[in-house]
């Protein structure tokens, strides 16, 4: 009895909570039929807000693998000190909320922060355009990949990077050879993870983008562009996209736990 | 005997190189925006700061998404924990999409549950038209903040309980029930008591997530100055002013509440764990 | 070849774990590092290897100082306790692994590697296993493949860091006699670090008995028994046969 009411409870609440309003998008979003959700989609407009979208994951990825493998390694493998600190340090972007991360930016690199304005004299400016959109993304995704790599680091391989450096290889070898293919669940995973939320950020983005129809704005900001305009057919279409990114990155995330190895399973 | 002039070269590679990134990244991308922002509010003195935070509107604005994201929590906090014990301890057709669909608020774009969250509530929505009748507004209302606050949230509850529950020992509460503990007693002693530290992670991180939130809130929350106006967008009212210290104050307000929030859970977990391991 | 360790001192955090160490390998020398946990054999070995530098001493192979030399450069072959396989290459890509990374003047074709690591694998007798993954194969087919890889880059040395101890009793007996055979017939000199008596009586030419970051004693097995320099030597020695 009190297991079926609970079981009741819990499918209801996900069911409102959760459920329904992800339904409630692509139900807008083809109120008007299949032809307007396309005309819709297809809009310039939309067009070049996810081309700016996949255009920051493009630079944001591979910049935060850079940083989270070098960080990962560094603190994994070494002793220095305020190793503990920088541990600190990485994870503090997941403690700050989107608006106020955007604001930090726009306070140091914009053009009435210290940074931002001694660029200025050199006509350089890096807020209210990719540049912004790219750092700020970074800021948000950069704990992902340190955060996945760094304990498959700290159980497994020193013993096998020792064998592949009394066997002759170098630095570099080592890490192409025993270290990549080690960590590579974890790196896919966080690799995951920093794509769907760089590409999904809307708050602190909103504050550095500058807002530039047709050029600043990604497919998050677009969606709000759209809806303001009461264009609710181009808004709940856009955001179908980005539903899409969001159920595609649980798949995968779903693929990775199912065939990836067992976190304790290190052999 | 031959001593060694200069320090050994380190057997593992990589050290300055890594730790070199790493520290270029973390001092552009992390340390320097960061002390934009204490920069910012270290050139406002104590009274600058007070009238900016003390102002009605500031006040207001601090209130709505305090007791929104209170309310949230308490929501989540209750139904979190139901379908974290559903999911651990029963088995059901549809537990395996159940637990799938907790992560859904975690990768969906705020944005989009912003404008799902209003779609879904406003007067021509599936629960509006149920609600409005009744007399119920959510959206455009302080029920609007609180409603997209627990979306976003929710995760955090489950996810934290999860792995808690399923250490909890079933055969505890069956001994505990045998020797004639009645149901509340049960409920209190046997599982809530070592859940606690779960619980408050989860309940913790909720309410700070909800603090923050931003992109699920102003779809829904209908941005009325001193009623359904919550902290974050006022910063982003003040920055379009160039109200650039204002701006600051109430960031730099809403975010040592996180941190303070956040390092007081860590504490207390401790603590409580503490506490809970001797008294086995 | 002779391989010499003169006066090695290494300490960690304060603690001297090793107390100024010498000893010297003669070719084709079989050695074996007795002693309890603690006693700083498995640190010697490291720093043999160069996976850890001395505070003090040298290292030299025929008079070449190799103290400064990195790990790779010394080109000594190293069995680990754990064996340390490549768990995302097969048998054969682990074997071939000291080949492939080799530099690009120096290194054999793809042909001739894949030949050298058939013939380790006839030598080791798991013939036709080189396209398994480490593990697919038994504990004792491990550490034959980790044998087989160290092999391989025909090292100037052979280190073993307790390579029977992951084994049962009766696998460790085989394996045993057919890693003597295999040192035996290469002629690289050997030094291999344990704690068990009679696996350091089986195999070595000559024992380094080792207690509290010093050698005891280092003499062939039967003079340590006949002529113990120690009380704890002579334990050790009455035990162990």
């Amino acid at each position: 009895m009190l297991r079926r009411l609970l079981i009741l409870a819990a499918l209801a609440f996900t069911v409102i909570v959760v459920i329904l309003p992800v339904v409630s998008i692509f139900h807008r979003a083809f109120a008007e039929g299949a032809g307007a959700y396309w005309t819709a989609v297809s809009d310039p407009e939309t067009l070049a807000a996810i081309r700016l979208t996949i255009v920051t994951a493009l630079i944001v990825l591979p910049l935060n693998t850079v940083f989270g493998l070098a960080a990962a390694w560094a603190i994994a493998r070494f002793e220095f000190p305020g190793r503990r600190l920088l541990l600190i340090v990485i994870e503090a972007p997941f403690a700050v909320s989107p608006v106020v991360a955007g604001l930090c930016f726009l306070l140091i690199y914009g053009a009435y922060g210290p940074v931002g304005a001694a660029l200025a004299d050199y006509n350089i400016q890096l807020m209210f355009n990719l540049t912004g959109i790219v750092l700020v993304s970074a800021f948000i995704t950069c704990p992902f990949v340190v955060r996945e790599v760094l304990p498959v680091l700290q159980v497994t391989g020193l013993d096998e990077e020792k064998a592949a450096l009394t066997l002759g290889a170098n630095g570099w070898q080592m890490f192409r050879h025993i270290v990549l293919p080690n960590v590579s669940w974890g790196l896919a995973y966080g690799v995951i993870l920093s794509a769907a939320r760089a590409m999904g950020e809307f708050g602190a983005v909103s504050v550095v983008s500058g807002a530039i129809r047709g050029q600043t704005m990604t497919l998050p900001l677009q969606v709000e562009l759209m809806y303001n305009d009461y264009n609710a057919t181009g808004a709940f279409a856009a955001a179908t996209l980005l539903t899409f990114l969001a159920l595609a990155t649980l798949a995968l995330r779903g693929l990775l736990h199912h065939f990836g190895p067992k976190r304790d399973q290190a052999a | 005997m031959v001593s060694l002039r200069s320090a050994p070269p380190r057997v593992i590679p990589g050290l300055s190189l890594s730790l070199g990134i790493t520290l270029l990244f973390v001092t552009l991308v992390i340390l320097l925006p960061l002390s934009g922002l204490a920069w910012q509010l270290a050139q406002l003195d104590l009274a600058d700061y007070l009238r900016i935070i003390g102002s009605e509107r500031t006040l207001a604005a601090l209130r709505v998404t305090v007791t929104a994201a209170a309310m949230a929590t308490l929501f989540n906090g209750i139904f979190g924990f139901i379908v974290a014990w559903v999911l651990v301890r029963y088995r059901f057709p549809g537990r395996e999409t159940l637990d799938a669909v907790i992560d859904l608020p975690f990768a969906l774009p705020t944005a989009v549950a912003g404008i799902a969250l209003v779609s879904l509530y406003d007067g021509s929505g599936w629960m509006g038209r149920l609600l409005e009748p009744l007399g119920i507004q959510i959206a455009y209302s302080w029920w609007g903040i609180v409603t997209a606050m627990t979306f976003t949230s929710f995760p955090f509850a489950v996810r934290a309980l999860q792995p808690a529950i399923e250490e909890l020992d079933p055969d505890e509460e069956r001994a505990a029930l045998t020797l004639g503990a009645s149901g509340p007693a049960l409920f209190l002693r046997v599982i809530l008591r070592p859940l606690m530290p779960a619980i408050l992670t989860g309940v913790g991180l909720s309410f700070v997530r909800s603090l923050g939130e931003f992109g699920a809130v102003i779809f829904i929350a209908g941005n009325m100055p001193y009623e359904t106006e919550i902290a974050s967008l006022l910063i982003l009212i003040r920055l379009d002013e160039f109200d650039y210290p204002a701006a600051a104050a109430i960031a730099g307000t809403l975010l040592g509440a996180s941190l303070v929030l956040l390092a007081a859970i860590n504490i207390a977990q401790h603590r409580m764990q503490a506490y809970l391991r001797e008294a086995r | 070849m002779t391989f010499d360790i003169r006066n090695i001192r290494k300490s960690f955090e304060g603690t001297e774990v090793l107390k100024d160490v010498s000893m010297e390998i003669g070719t084709g020398e079989f050695v074996a590092l007795l002693g309890p946990s603690g006693s700083g054999k498995t640190t010697l070995l490291n720093i043999v290897a160069g996976l850890q530098h001395p505070d003090s001493g040298t290292l030299s192979l025929d008079g070449e100082d190799i103290t400064r030399l990195s790990a790779g450069a010394r080109h000594f072959g190293m069995v680990f306790q754990s064996y340390a396989l490549f768990r995302h290459m097969s048998v054969a890509e682990n074997i071939g692994f000291g080949l492939k990374v080799m530099p690009r003047g120096s290194r054999p074709s793809r042909r001739q590697i894949a030949a050298r690591v058939e013939e380790l694998l006839e030598m080791i007798e798991l013939p036709g296993l080189g396209e398994r993954y480490p593990a697919q194969l038994s504990g004792g087919q491990r550490q034959r493949v980790a044998m087989a890889r160290a092999l391989a880059i025909n090292p100037r040395l052979l280190l073993m860091d307790e390579p029977f101890s992951a084994l049962d009793a009766q696998v460790r007996q085989s394996l045993r006699a057919s890693v003597r055979d295999l040192q035996q017939k290469i002629g690289v000199a050997a030094i291999l670090v344990t704690h068990d008596r009679a696996e350091a009586w089986a195999l070595a030419d000559r024992i380094a008995v080792m207690g509290e970051g010093r050698i005891l004693q280092y003499d062939r097995p039967e003079r340590l028994r006949e002529a113990p320099a120690s009380e704890a030597v002579r334990v050790l020695a009455a035990d162990a046969s």
